[in-house]
């Protein structure tokens, strides 16, 4: 069974407890105005030239972005840094790109993890089948879930999806007492706007058993990705939010007796 | 830090490194009047000879106290007038004016000095300096590896040192020594060993060295009451007049208090760095378990308050900080250029009944070290998994000030390599590192570095049968063209080869070196201190320790490893390039070859990555070189040892080697200690640790890891805490030692351009810290690459 990624982050420690590695599985369903990794959204491999700089001089190369993987080739991966795990009471992150998309390989690594005791999360839009979370929900310890925009049709408009399906495989996780950690990207004039918040609030609020939102500040350090991915970005001239905003935010989604954290 | 300290603190952070002539002067006098008896019948045994020349130098020099100083005793007239040793290694006119006038680590010589160098002390040591015995002895391979820069040598201008106090000089004074001599001599005479008259000759000079320090205490305390005497201030009056008492009572006597504890460890210090100039630098190991009797009885009682405490420590550091390490010659000075001594404090780890030894007054002295923020002394903290985790975490936030201090430390790992080496259970609990990394057995043993051993240039010189193509001359021996060799392995047999040819060269050298201390110079006053020169009759210098070993330190396991990975995969494994064309491409500097050069560098396996196609030749490596050395017999009797440290030498080591198979260019500086070479290690800190866990660090006397982080990985608690699971990650795989270095390439590219703004800059270097603007620039560039590269992170 082979599954398609295009990078593994070693020493990841803003994805879940401890020190964790990060798998980014290529191919996303949504295709966000602000997306950090636009070289996930296709789930094909995709070609593009790489620069490296040598004594002023420039090395053209074309280079592959995603690449096939075997379960249990991921699995030795995986388990290389297994005495971070235990020490620092880390794991897996699965990440992307939407790794749900690719639902059957994910259930199987996922579940190789749990079997040898290596802790999951799952790094998720929630853009998926019901069918599809219950499956996954039985070998992930730890949901890592996006919360954008309430509102149907800027979801749709900023992220190319409808958000139904997304609250409501939020509300099963939450009733059944599966573990989860909310995640907001504050998109300075699109998520971030009075209306959004509040909205997103008063649903957080109906949640019984998640209590927990990470905000996630933009910034625009991918700009040099969608050039050289030959992407459009439509958030070129977007300015990151001060850190006394964030920290406002933060106070405000307290208020609410939630956990919150700037940065996840 | 109260007014007084911040005022102690700021003269010895101001005051002027000088070159001091007395020490020259007094040591000069004494040989021409010991000459001038012999003519008149008495002839002084080696060892007595050194302990008079000892008690002589005591006598007369200048008695230094510091205004409202706490602690004592300074081996030069003043803070950072720094002693020479010439009948260790003497200093040239023109080394005298190279020291006055270079840029960096300078010291001022001034004209009477000179004047008293050419007229008196060069006349009478030309030629009978250590250093000139040494190289009149030394065999041509020898000359001929030293100057291609195969290895380097530290006994050439300073003593055999390498040690480290014990507990037992913080539970006896001289007095006790002076018995135990004397019951050693009485042992002696008794028994029908055929060395017996030696040994009584040796232990008359160890009695000879503990009066002279005792009188030395003294000559203080008769100082300190003439400034009583004067003194208008009631309170430092009283101060005075305690200090004399404190004086008067040590080191002739156990230490009971604090404050005698620590007046009588800095006089066994001077004594130390007095008598020669020992490298590295004498240090109290395990201070936080020596200082701790005495401060949690005095609490209890009340004649001590944590303040004070606190106060005593301090101006303790100061003393340190007051002595710089002895003004170097020749190469050395460029391997190992820095006014940092090597006295490295160690604290935490466990107790020698295994329990955890971490108690009140180990943080106590983290929170002096934060403070007082001095790059002397070093420190360290010793970790095991009995410590808690409130300790490492809490010397971490200190390293997160960027300064380089404390580095951490495995001692589950010491532990082991000390018995592995053959050290009972309990010496080895009461060891630690010293110097950058190095194992010791603290107040038991003798481990003495020889010198930097040059990893990669073997492989050059084995990459062109024999010959140094940086001087066209065969230095090594004949192990074919490699043009010949089908696969990595017949290379490496090569190699093997090479280096087995080396290392022999290298460690008779050493044993020449080390009959000529044995010999010529003994440390009667050394042999005190450490267990069982007493007990054996025989000097430190010529194997009276309980332990004695001698290290040579491999250099550059990260470049070489990743020079073999460039063979492999360029050469036999994906056929890229012929062996004839790589090494063409070398000799040519990479001129004409920039396609070439980009992918040796951006698309050949590196170390550092946990990829085992090139961490297990750096496993080869490291297995070659431990079989050469490990085990092989000394001339003290002891064994020849690996560890894995480069001090600057990395640098140096660089400057001889051309071009290499990795892309890197000729003269540049190489990897340091085991760290990846600098930009190599592309998966993060987890990687770099996985790839540098993959060498037994048990089978050595310590490693090098140096791993630099962007200030943002400190930011929280939480960020602190992963920081401390990825130390004991490392610590679990045997790892010995891991340091961090904290500051932005902003910062140091800042400093580069306007040294002025950043004179308290401080960086980790390699197992130590100093001043980023005493740095040599290349060495300032080798660390800036370093940081940027893991600004990505």
């Amino acid at each position: 069974m082979l599954g398609t990624i295009f990078d593994i982050k070693h020493f990841a420690v803003h994805d879940g407890p401890g020190i964790r590695q990060t798998i980014f599985f290529k191919g996303c369903p949504l295709n966000c105005w602000w997306c950090h990794n636009p070289e996930s959204q296709d789930v094909n491999p995709e070609k593009f030239i790489k620069i490296n700089k040598l004594d002023g001089k420039e090395f053209r190369k074309e280079v592959t972005v995603g690449y096939k993987i075997a379960v249990d080739e991921l699995f030795k991966i995986i388990l290389g840094d297994q005495v971070f795990f235990e020490e620092s009471g880390g794991g897996v992150t699965f990440s992307g790109g939407e790794p749900l998309m690719q639902i059957d390989f994910l259930y199987k690594i996922a579940k190789l993890c749990k079997q040898n005791n290596i802790h999951t999360c799952i790094d998720t839009t929630g853009f998926a089948s019901d069918k599809e979370i219950k499956k996954i929900a039985e070998v992930t310890d730890l949901f890592l879930y996006d919360i954008k925009l309430i509102d149907n049709e800027l979801h749709k408009k900023y992220t190319g999806v409808h958000i139904d399906k997304i609250l409501r495989n939020l509300k099963w996780l939450d009733q059944n007492n599966k573990k989860a950690i909310l995640r907001f990207p504050v998109i300075p004039g699109i998520t971030d706007t009075e209306k959004n918040i509040s909205e997103i609030k008063s649903f957080i609020k109906s949640l019984k058993n998640i209590n927990q939102i990470d905000l996630l500040p933009y910034h625009n350090i991918s700009n040099g990705k969608y050039s050289r991915f030959k992407k459009e970005n439509k958030m070129s001239n977007t300015q990151a939010l001060s850190d006394n905003d964030m920290k406002l935010l933060k106070t405000e989604f307290e208020s609410i007796e939630f956990n919150v954290s700037i940065g996840g | 830090m109260n007014t007084r300290i911040k005022k102690l603190r700021n003269q010895s952070l101001t005051a002027v490194n000088k070159l001091s002539p007395e020490r020259a002067i007094l040591v000069t006098e004494f040989y021409k009047k010991d000459i001038a008896n012999q003519v008149s019948s008495r002839q002084l045994s080696g060892p007595v000879k050194r302990a008079m020349t000892f008690k002589y130098i005591l006598e007369n020099k200048k008695i230094c106290i510091n205004e409202n100083e706490l602690i004592v005793g300074e081996r030069g007239p003043a803070p950072k007038e720094t002693p020479t040793y010439p009948e260790v290694s003497l200093h040239s006119i023109q080394d005298l004016d190279i020291l006055d006038t270079r840029p960096k680590v300078w010291f001022r010589v001034d004209n009477e000095t000179k004047e008293i160098y050419e007229k008196e002390i060069i006349p009478f040591w030309k030629g009978n300096s250590q250093r000139d015995k040494i190289f009149a002895q030394l065999s041509d391979e020898w000359k001929a590896a030293y100057e291609a820069g195969v290895f380097t040598e530290f006994q050439e201008q300073r003593a055999p040192g390498h040690t480290v106090a014990g507990k037992k000089i913080f539970q006896k004074g001289m007095l006790d020594l002076k018995k135990e001599i004397q019951e050693s001599i009485a042992k002696h005479k008794s028994s029908n060993d055929p060395k017996v008259s030696d040994k009584i000759e040796e232990l008359k000079a160890m009695d000879i060295a503990a009066n002279a320090i005792i009188a030395f205490a003294h000559r203080h305390a008769i100082t300190l009451i003439n400034l009583a005497e004067i003194e208008k201030d009631e309170q430092r009056k009283m101060e005075l007049i305690e200090m004399a008492r404190v004086c008067r009572k040590v080191p002739a006597n156990a230490p009971e208090t604090f404050h005698e504890m620590l007046q009588h460890y800095w006089f066994i210090h001077l004594g130390v760095i007095t008598e020669v100039n020992p490298w590295d630098s004498f240090n109290p190991g395990r201070l936080d378990q020596h200082l701790y009797p005495f401060y949690k009885q005095e609490i209890k009682n009340g004649s001590l308050t944590k303040e004070e405490a606190i106060e005593l420590l301090q101006a303790f550091w100061i003393k340190f900080n007051n002595h710089p390490s002895p003004p170097k010659m020749g190469v050395t000075a460029l391997e190992s250029n820095t006014y940092t001594d090597f006295s490295l404090i160690n604290l935490g780890g466990l107790k020698e009944d295994g329990t955890d030894a971490v108690n009140e007054l180990t943080y106590i002295l983290l929170d002096v070290i934060e403070e007082m923020r001095i790059l002397q002394p070093s420190s360290m903290v010793q970790i095991s998994k009995k410590n808690p985790d409130s300790f490492v975490q809490r010397a971490i936030k200190i390293s997160k000030s960027g300064f380089g201090q404390p580095s951490f430390f495995n001692t589950d790992a010491i532990i082991k390599e000390l018995i592995n080496q053959g050290k009972s259970i309990i010496d080895a609990r009461n060891g630690g590192a010293s110097g950058c990394v190095e194992t010791g057995a603290f107040g038991t043993e003798s481990y003495i570095l020889t010198g930097y051993f040059n990893l990669n240039k073997i492989l050059e010189i084995t990459l062109h049968n024999g010959i140094d193509p940086k001087i066209n001359k065969k230095i090594g021996i004949k192990t074919g063209d490699p043009r010949s060799f089908k696969n990595i392995d017949e290379l490496l047999d090569a190699y093997k080869k090479q280096v087995n040819y080396f290392a022999d060269i290298k460690l008779k050298g050493n044993n020449i070196i080390e009959k000529l201390y044995a010999e010529q110079l003994p440390v009667p006053f050394l042999s005190l201190i450490i267990e069982d020169c007493i007990s054996n009759g025989v000097d430190y210098n010529a194997g009276g320790a309980r332990y004695n070993t001698s290290y040579v330190q491999g250099v550059g396991l990260g470049s070489i490893a990743d020079n073999l990975s460039s063979i492999k995969y360029n050469v036999f494994d994906h056929k890229n390039i012929t062996i004839d064309e790589l090494l063409k491409a070398m000799e040519a500097n990479f001129e004409g070859y920039d396609q070439l050069r980009h992918d040796l560098i951006y698309e050949t396996p590196k170390y550092g990555n946990d990829d085992d196609y090139v961490d297990s030749l750096a496993v080869d490596v490291f297995n070659i070189f431990y079989d050469a050395i490990n085990s092989k017999p000394t001339y003290r009797g002891g064994k020849f040892r690996i560890n894995m440290l480069p001090t600057t030498s990395h640098v140096y080591f660089g400057s001889v080697i051309k071009a290499t198979a990795d892309g890197r260019k000729a003269l540049e500086p190489l990897s340091e200690g085991i760290s990846p070479f600098q930009g190599a290690d592309k998966k993060g800190p987890t990687a770099v640790l996985k790839s540098a866990a993959k060498i037994d660090h048990i089978k050595t006397g310590g490693t090098l890891l140096n791993q630099k982080f962007s200030p943002s990985f400190f930011k929280d608690d939480q960020s602190i805490t992963k920081l401390s699971h990825l130390v004991r990650s490392y610590f679990k795989m045997d790892g010995h030692h891991i340091q961090f270095n904290v500051v932005s390439a902003i910062t140091l590219r800042d400093a580069q351009k306007y040294p002025e703004k950043h004179t308290d800059l401080i960086v980790r270097v390699a197992g130590y810290s100093d001043y980023f603007n005493d740095l040599g620039e290349n060495l300032q560039n080798e660390i800036i690459r370093r940081t940027e590269h893991e600004d990505f992170y």
